[in-house]
């Protein structure tokens, strides 16, 4: 399958997300400036984590200008697939590709820990490789990670099932203290109501070797690179 | 003409940072405050052909890039002239 991982300036995680799909997933990977337009053909686009553009003004803000970022709303708006992972995540809601917004971290530090995330729906692109109600284990690193939308959007969301993924403790249970910044809901990660946009803070790049700590990040991508198969088999059939 | 923007958390959203702030003030023996809230101040010169299409130009520049309408609120001043 053809991956796009788009390189803004101050992104950080570009490099892993081409290793986790190029050196340990076996996936055709390439790099996409943020000043191109062109996506390469790519079937699925990843926003890696960092600080584009320095976080100036809010975190993603400046990104969502980018003319690579045109390129990649009209690919979404035709359906295409996107993953944005924790800036990646802000700068998808900045766009208006998802809803809400990403603010400070309940406690006003950055966290840099090992959470356990509970897959909310499983019944999507992103996911369809786990169970619902499966628990992974995935890094975060992040200061504003905290998610935030209006209580009638929270509420629409969940029942359309657009929360993915939500912070949990060891036994699957959400609480304040399995919450590592302030989320509503917990929420670690949503998708757009088309379930072809996808933001979480976890980082699931950082998570698919053990001898990095747990391979539970392999879950995401194994959930796209399933369902390019069968749109691949579909074209070929 | 010169324009003040005023960018503030929403009300009813949770501001972490004014409310650390509140707590530096009990540390410094000041009481009596509430409902401090940090938020951000842009000033800027706009050339615009009139008073009400600079307020005009400000407010689409707050609305689509100065504040996240999910979080925060803005309010701005253009001086005449």
């Amino acid at each position: 399958m053809k991956w796009g991982v788009v390189r803004f300036p101050g992104s950080l995680d570009d490099a892993d997300a081409i290793h986790a799909l190029r050196e340990v997933l076996g996936q055709d990977a390439a790099m996409l400036w943020h000043k191109d337009e062109a996506l390469g053909g790519a079937e699925c686009i990843v926003l890696p984590g960092g600080f584009s553009y320095g976080d100036y003004l809010r975190c993603g803000a400046i990104a969502r200008f980018s003319p690579i970022m045109q390129s990649v709303a009209r690919f979404a708006a035709e359906g295409g697939l996107v993953i944005g992972i924790c800036n990646g995540f802000q700068i998808l809601c900045e766009a208006h590709l998802l809803p809400g917004a990403l603010m400070r971290n309940r406690s006003l530090a950055f966290v840099c820990d090992v959470v356990t995330v509970r897959v909310e729906n499983a019944a999507t692109p992103f996911t369809r490789a786990a169970r619902t109600g499966e628990i992974l284990r995935l890094p975060i690193k992040h200061g504003e990670g905290c998610y935030v939308a209006p209580q009638e959007e929270l509420r629409a969301m969940e029942e359309r099932g657009q929360v993915l993924l939500r912070y949990v403790d060891e036994a699957g249970v959400a609480s304040d203290a399995a919450n590592p910044n302030g989320s509503m809901r917990s929420i670690a990660g949503v998708a757009n109501q088309g379930f072809n946009v996808f933001g979480l803070m976890p980082h699931p790049e950082h998570a698919v070797e053990k001898a990095l700590g747990g391979e539970d990040g392999r879950r995401i991508f194994a959930s796209i690179i399933a369902g390019g198969a069968r749109a691949a088999s579909r074209v070929s059939g | 003409m010169r324009a003040r923007v005023f960018v503030t958390p929403r009300k009813g959203i949770l501001d972490p940072q004014g409310r650390a702030v509140e707590g530096a003030l009990t540390s410094l023996g000041i009481s009596g405050v509430a409902n401090l809230r940090v938020g951000r101040y842009v000033t800027l010169e706009i050339d615009a052909p009139s008073h009400a299409a600079a307020e005009a130009t400000v407010k689409r520049i707050c609305e689509q890039l100065l504040a996240n309408p999910n979080i925060e609120d803005f309010r701005f001043e253009v001086d005449a002239g």
